[in-house]
């Protein structure tokens, strides 16, 4: 018996839990997610090493974008140079700068989708901050996982970060103008080293300089858009603010 | 470095659980980590140290159970060798991971003063 403060003994309690340490993100990006999936928007994680070509990569695409409205959010530790590039591509975009965190949350998405005007898009990049590790663990919200990775990055690439390219819906090969200059680049090699790492391997190569592979993307990307099923911006029941700025 | 993100949410989980629980401190956090979870063991060791300094995790211990992955087939459960093609050698589907993803909370230790229980 503690004879301080007459606390009493005290014993040990075992308590079997089996609770998911980020289920509070996965609660935010399901709201995310049906934030979007309700407006008939096409949401995209765009992930990849810094350099890979990410902002590049959705520039080419404003560029050919047969009349798809573009809208971006766009991860960095520091500066709004990227969301600055997209604006300047056409792409309505707002910065997340992270400080310190090497990855975005769903609750960061969620407070930058406030005051943009997201609904009125039909596809919306979440272009995440350049990592192959971080941004892998977090549920966003999106729809789809797209992974940038340049040719200049070495063809064992996904086989060094496995669980990035594990939850990949496609690899966006990029830069690949540069091939002619990388005699030792082997694209057997890479679809070998995806295959280890991702059941149903899927890749796109592509040119942000020359345009080569766009118009692919640009299908793959139109053939995944939700259909809109009612007219005009549909509210559902949202208990504690509205997302229409 | 995500792994401080992910030891700052579960130290919150475990927080509210002990409070709720009326305990006084908390004595021992089994995580389990999935081989394909994105999550270094010996980094969250580490984060986990640097901010369990007060509150009732301070002084608790972690234990690490880490989770092979374990990729099957849908259809025949065909496992496939290891660092092999990740689709069926005999019916071609793509596998599935059917465990070592998961970032879990498995179970707690809590010091609770008799009259509580």
């Amino acid at each position: 018996m503690c004879t301080d403060c007459g606390c009493g003994d005290t014993h040990l309690v075992p308590v079997a839990v089996h609770e998911k340490i980020l289920a509070k993100n996965d609660r935010d990006a399901r709201h995310n997610r049906e934030h979007f999936v309700e407006a008939g928007v096409l949401a995209i994680n765009l992930m990849g090493s810094p350099g890979s070509g990410k902002t590049a990569l959705l520039e080419a695409t404003a560029r050919a974008a047969r009349g798809l409205r573009l809208g971006a959010v766009s991860g960095d530790l520091a500066t709004d140079n990227d969301a600055r590039r997209l604006e300047r591509a056409g792409i309505p975009a707002k910065a997340i700068t992270t400080g310190n965190a090497c990855h975005l949350d769903a609750e960061m998405v969620h407070a930058a989708l406030h005051g943009m005007g997201w609904r009125e898009t039909d596809v919306f990049f979440i272009e995440n901050v350049g990592n192959l590790v971080c941004p892998a663990v977090y549920d966003l919200g999106e729809a789809a996982n797209v992974v940038a990775l340049a040719v200049t990055e070495g063809e064992d690439k996904p086989l060094k970060y496995p669980t990035m390219f594990r939850g990949a819906d496609l690899v966006v090969l990029t830069k690949v103008d540069l091939l002619p200059h990388l005699g030792d680049f082997s694209m057997s090699t890479l679809r070998d080293a995806l295959a280890r790492v991702m059941p149903e391997p899927n890749v796109i190569e592509v040119s942000a300089r020359t345009g080569q592979g766009i118009e692919q993307w640009l299908s793959w990307l139109e053939a995944r858009r939700p259909r809109r099923t009612k007219v005009g911006v549909h509210h559902h029941e949202h208990a504690h603010h509205d997302h229409s700025g | 470095m995500h792994e401080y993100s992910v030891v700052s949410a579960l130290i919150d989980e475990v927080e509210k659980r002990a409070k709720g629980a009326g305990a006084l401190r908390v004595a021992l956090i089994t995580v389990k980590l999935g081989a394909q979870s994105g999550v270094d063991p010996r980094l969250l060791a580490t984060a986990f140290e640097t901010f369990s300094d007060r509150g009732l995790c301070a002084g608790a211990e972690l234990v690490l159970e880490e989770v092979p992955a374990r990729w099957a087939c849908p259809r025949c459960g065909e496992a496939p060798a290891p660092g092999g093609p990740l689709r069926c050698a005999r019916c071609e589907r793509p596998l599935e991971l059917k465990e070592g993803d998961e970032i879990l909370l498995a179970h707690l230790e809590l010091e609770v003063p008799d009259h509580v229980y």
